[in-house]
């Protein structure tokens, strides 16, 4: 899959708001692993590289810095559970538990149906409602175990 | 017992995000009456310098100074940026999230107030990829505020133009370090640079920039609408005015609670979050977020503010506490952030790259029953060969400090994995 037209002309008026263009390449790294099949392949590296004037290595030095990019396929749905010290003193690991119980997917790995990818995750930021997780991006806070394969389960 | 609030009073309307609401409550006020009332720059710095505002992202370096430090527009003729650091994610912290989910419009005021004063030319608000909603609030109001003629062109007819932007990090703890920001804010990989050259001087893309925490800059427009004396009415007189303290870990209710500055962390667990969860007893408490070094129950009566918690021999921080119970192993903590600093280290320095890792493993060599006679001494030994002043930015120092705080209180802890692996494995 190549940028498709609709993301080179978003890229376009993203770039409007910074002296050099550059500046745009991580957020537009976010808007090519959402509508480019949820990762960052080695075309996408190569085109953003065009699109930006880097070198690929450029873009992957880039892509690699931030936990926040895939680099290798995930499955469907991403389930980050939050791993950090506020979460763990309010059971994180038992969120995980059910999270790796629902989805049969190992931390850092894909279920085998490629529905789901699990991951361990380092602070999100919502320290307060402690134990969470993020689903496909959405934040779901004071959780109890028996929350995890209900709002999983609730997912078409 | 009740205190003078102002920071969280609009997030409690509904709809508090909007125009219509904001404005109804007295949003953009403050940015009016410095227009109208002719304030020169220098005198909106003036302001903020006597206000005595300390920077809320965890250093606390007095704001006001912080701005007078770009140079002066007459003789550097350059491009002038601040960069808002919204990339909350010292763990245990979770109040900026808050401010730009439910009020982003006294967050654009307190940009503009900012941007006036140092005559800037644009704003970039740096926020961490995870905070979609935060973001997409900021935008909305954003988007409103221009709209309005509030943002961009000849503010509020006024003849002063900036703009501000919106900007989406991805997932990086380094990039709340304010070079290891601007480098990634230019596209590149979060590296933070060697200082000096400090920000003023050269910032983003080599030009005049202050990089500034979220809560400082949402204290400015109250400052300047209800005067810099007011300001001081509340606090310490070395930390002044209301803080955003967020409390988790092991309490009956933790949140996010507007104080002043110099409560005792007792009143604040006690009072305001209910006291230690299940009826337990505390054991320990991070006054400021996990870079701050762990005290010990005793100590809970510490005044929360930047020179007390420095006399207790910690750091005031961001304000986050973590409260730990009289059940929970302190070990256990130290190995969850031995083992965040290590994921978190850019790897430019070796004494981080490389210590923040053995750190973790020796942690959880203790942790797994197979900790060895001299671990506890290699630990304190290697992370004082961390900090300070050993590395660029000081990631490396955050990564030390605790280790030693929790050595230096709960020794026995750690002596207890070596001499009693069983009990530790139970």
């Amino acid at each position: 899959m190549a940028l498709t037209a609709a993301l080179k002309a978003e890229f376009d008026k993203l770039c409007t708001k910074y002296p050099h263009r550059r500046a745009g390449l991580i957020p537009a790294l976010h808007r090519c692993q959402e509508e480019l099949g949820g990762w960052i392949s080695p075309e996408t590296i190569t085109d953003c590289a065009e699109y930006f004037e880097l070198e690929p290595v450029e873009v992957y030095s880039v892509a690699s810095f931030y936990p926040m990019f895939f680099l290798s396929p995930v499955g469907q749905h991403v389930v980050s559970v939050c791993r950090n010290i506020s979460c763990d003193l309010r059971g994180a690991s038992e969120i995980t538990n059910a999270a790796r119980q629902h989805t049969g997917a190992a931390c850092g790995e894909s279920s085998e149906d490629g529905r789901f990818y699990l991951e361990e995750v380092e602070c999100q930021g919502a320290c307060t409602s402690a134990p969470m997780m993020v689903v496909d991006g959405k934040y779901h806070e004071d959780l109890e175990p028996a929350d995890v394969a209900r709002i999983l389960g609730e997912i078409q | 017992m009740a205190h003078e609030t102002y920071l969280l009073d609009r997030s409690k309307l509904a709809n508090s995000h909007t125009l219509e609401v904001a404005r109804a409550d007295g949003a953009y006020a403050a940015l009016r009456k410095v227009f109208e009332s002719s304030m020169s720059p220098e005198s909106v710095v003036e302001e903020v310098k006597k206000s005595g505002l300390r920077g809320r992202g965890g250093a606390g370096f007095p704001t006001g100074l912080k701005w007078s430090f770009m140079p002066n527009h007459e003789s550097d003729s350059r491009t002038r940026y601040m960069a808002l650091n919204a990339d909350e994610s010292e763990p245990g912290t979770c109040k900026d999230r808050i401010l730009m989910r439910e009020d982003p419009h006294c967050l654009i005021e307190g940009c503009l107030i900012a941007a006036f004063a140092m005559r800037l030319d644009a704003v970039y608000i740096y926020v961490r990829g995870e905070y979609r909603l935060p973001y997409d609030r900021m935008q909305s109001a954003l988007d409103e505020a221009r709209e309005a003629g509030i943002v961009g062109d000849n503010i509020l007819g006024s003849g002063y133009s900036c703009e501000i932007h919106m900007h989406k990090g991805a997932g990086a703890y380094i990039c709340g370090e304010e070079t290891g920001l601007m480098e990634s804010l230019e596209g590149k990989r979060g590296h933070p640079r060697p200082k000096p050259p400090f920000p003023a001087g050269f910032g983003l893309w080599g030009q005049p920039t202050t990089v500034n925490n979220v809560e400082s800059i949402f204290n400015v427009p109250f400052i300047l609408a209800r005067g810099a004396d007011w300001f001081r009415t509340m606090g310490t007189e070395t930390s002044p005015g209301n803080f955003l303290c967020g409390i988790s870990g092991h309490v009956e209710r933790p949140g996010v609670y507007e104080v002043p500055l110099g409560m005792s962390a007792r009143a604040i667990v006690e009072d305001l979050a209910g006291g230690v969860w299940k009826g337990r007893s505390l054991k320990a408490w991070f006054p400021g977020g996990s870079s701050t070094g762990v005290l010990p129950a005793d100590m809970l009566d510490t005044s929360m503010d930047h020179d007390s918690v420095k006399a207790a021999g910690s750091m005031f921080g961001t304000g986050a506490m973590i409260i730990l119970d009289e059940t929970a192993s302190v070990v256990r903590s130290a190995l969850i952030l031995a083992r965040f600093y290590e994921h978190e280290s850019c790897g430019q320095c070796s004494q981080c790259r490389e210590g923040t890792e053995w750190q973790e493993q020796i942690i959880n060599r203790l942790l797994s029953g197979r900790g060895k006679s001299g671990d506890v001494e290699l630990l304190v030994d290697l992370s004082n060969g961390m900090f300070p002043g050993k590395t660029i930015c000081a990631l490396s120092d955050a990564a030390a400090i605790p280790v030693l705080a929790a050595i230096k209180h709960f020794r026995g802890e750690f002596e207890a994995c070596i001499s009693s692996p069983e009990e530790v494995l139970a």
